[in-house]
């Protein structure tokens, strides 16, 4: 359960805000569940909604409006490149179609160890370093600019192998 | 000695970490005078004292509408509390990136303005709204607010006086349209970030239904050094008009991308080529977008570079200064190809609210989808500026009527492109 969970988070967001006007929280509370388990589900929408005294499907169009929140799970990282004009202006579209193509997907999927979805998105406010991404994990989000194919690989690796080594440290802990 | 240089040419009175090190560490920002001014204000100004100052240095609003600071700040009514100030740092513009840096580099300036606009409408609660993306911003901006909390910079009863404030920060989550004020408000009161209808304006219906000012980022960055030295010394900078230094975010076709901060009124030229270093590849300059997304697009003939960036003089090339996002293209560039990226971003970023918008959008997007692809006739080029001159004057927000700016102006000023895209058509 969320508020037992997050006793400590759930407080210090809501005192943000008049106390009259819990429904402000929203959007934190939303990103608290999401940098949890990497997307918000049913149930969290309706805990969050009992937290604040609204509906689920209020809490359910908040997740539905804003595209930064996402109510399917997708991979593990997801890399989002800005091929908005200043940034194709920069070779941001190219650069986005061929590291898909490297990694053998089309924009918007995710490859097929289930860890990287590539997609591309609107302006990040970094339109003088482009081709730029940013990586959405669990971990926060995260700018990478002035990029080359081959950079975004190279960290693309380096993730792929923090992730194995995570992942088998948890079974480790499982089993013990 | 102030802690503001004289206002010349190449110092900097926003952008300062680049001429100091390590300021977005308090210590290092109190030793160059950081919070003096918030205290001189506190303690020897009233509010009302602290908004004329204001008023009097001519600073318009530097979001892109350049509507007087110092008039909004008056507008706040007194006759219902409490009051909130909103800093708008949800950034989205394409081709838009200072508020990112200001942020970055120099954010207890950016504080301060906060606290001193919060003391001249004397409210005690501010809130930073934050798009999404500028998530290690926001946890760097808490970090900052904590130590001011800590040295008794913001909290209760500053500077022994009865007068308290507390600073919020509060993240968007990917929506262009909470740049807009009104839907700004309607995300951080927890709702869709959709525009509401105006009158009434935030200084009477704003927050949680609370006067309230919006101010963005680097307006009320430019809020300490106006009240350390005054609204004349100000007025030095920049045009009768557009008064003080501006942050240009300069992208596209140019060889040296980046912000310049410059007076207003530093002609295109200034910025493209001396600052700029100008166009890469031995191309040439055929364009330019004053304005990021939203800008008609200003043909790049010596007239247009030889006008001064300001809040008059671009409207009389048919565009506006907005943000002063300049996006640079060059002659290798289509332009129903740069259409299309634009109504793309618009119809996505739509809210959905009003008609117009979402439904012109909509089909804009289609119409620039099929020129851009060399799959359509003249009747279709017809058909798209027909329906952007519907859209005009008929949308709820800003949103939707800049979306036809670059798509009217792009038609009228670029014929011959969509002749050719058309004229490939036929030879498909």
């Amino acid at each position: 359960m969320l508020a037992e969970k997050y006793t400590t988070e759930i407080q210090t967001i809501l005192a943000k805000y008049p106390p009259e006007e819990r429904r402000a929280a929203v959007m934190p509370l939303l990103y608290l569940v999401q940098r949890d388990q990497l997307y918000v589900d049913r149930h969290s929408m309706s805990e969050i909604a009992e937290i604040l005294g609204i509906s689920t499907t209020e809490v359910a169009s908040v997740v539905g409006f804003y595209s930064l929140y996402y109510d399917q799970p997708g991979g593990k990282y997801r890399i989002q490149v800005c091929t908005d004009l200043p940034c194709a202006l920069r070779g941001a579209e190219q650069f986005m179609e061929q590291l898909c193509q490297r990694l053998g997907i089309k924009p918007g999927e995710t490859t097929s160890d289930g860890l990287f979805t590539v997609e591309p998105v609107m302006c990040l406010a970094s339109c003088d370093k482009a081709p730029m991404f940013q990586v959405q994990s669990g971990g926060g989000l995260a700018y990478y600019e002035d990029q080359t194919v081959e950079n975004a690989l190279a960290l693309i690796e380096q993730l792929r192998t923090e992730a194995a080594s995570k992942g088998s440290a948890k079974r480790k802990d499982e089993y013990e | 000695m102030s802690k503001y240089p004289a206002g010349e040419n190449n110092s900097y009175i926003l952008l300062r970490q680049r001429a100091i090190p390590d300021l977005d560490n308090l210590d290092v920002y109190r030793q160059h005078g950081g919070f003096t001014v918030l205290e001189k204000a506190i303690t020897s100004m009233k509010p009302d004292e602290v908004i004329e100052v204001v008023k009097g240095s001519g600073l318009r609003g530097r979001g892109g509408a350049g509507f007087p600071t110092g008039l909004k700040w008056s507008f706040i009514d007194k006759d219902n509390w409490p009051h909130y100030v909103v800093a708008n740092a949800d950034e989205s513009e394409p081709g838009t990136f200072k508020d990112r840096e200001i942020m970055e580099g120099n954010p207890y300036q950016f504080l301060e303005g906060i606290a001193i606009c919060a003391y001249a409408i004397q409210s005690s609660a501010a809130y930073i709204y934050l798009r999404g993306e500028f998530w290690q911003i926001s946890a760097n901006l808490d970090r900052h607010i904590e130590a001011l909390g800590v040295a008794g910079l913001l909290g209760d009863n500053l500077f022994g006086s009865d007068y308290s404030l507390h600073i919020y920060t509060h993240l968007g989550a990917g929506a262009y349209i909470c740049g807009e004020e009104t839907a700004l408000l309607e995300s951080m009161e927890g709702k869709l970030g959709q525009p509401r209808l105006r009158p009434p304006f935030p200084p009477s219906f704003g927050l949680f239904g609370k006067p309230t000012v919006v101010n963005n980022v680097e307006t009320l960055t430019n809020v300490p050094p106006i009240v350390e030295r005054g609204a004349e010394w100000y007025r030095t900078m920049g045009t009768e008009k557009s008064s003080g230094p501006k942050i240009f975010s300069l992208s596209g076709r140019v060889s040296r991308p980046g912000n310049y901060e410059l007076p207003l009124g530093t002609t295109f030229r200034e910025l493209i080529y001396e600052h700029g270093g100008g166009i890469p590849n031995g191309r040439s300059i055929k364009a330019i977008m004053a304005a990021g997304a939203s800008s008609a697009l200003i043909v790049a003939n010596d007239e247009a570079l030889d006008t001064p960036m300001d809040y008059e003089s671009v409207p009389a090339l048919g565009a506006q200064l907005g943000s002063a996002s300049v996006i640079v293209i060059d002659d290798s560039i289509s332009i129903p190809w740069l259409i299309n990226k634009t109504t793309h971003f618009f119809k996505h970023e739509s809210c959905g609210k009003c008609t117009p918008c979402r439904e012109g959008t909509y089909w804009m997007m289609h119409l620039t989808d099929h020129i851009a692809n060399a799959n359509a006739t003249q009747e279709d080029v017809a058909l798209l500026h027909d329906v952007a001159s519907q859209i005009r004057g008929k949308c709820l927000c800003a949103l939707g009527e800049f979306s036809i700016e670059p798509v009217l102006s792009g038609i009228e000023r670029f014929k011959a492109d969509f002749d050719t895209a058309v004229s490939e058509t036929n030879n498909n």
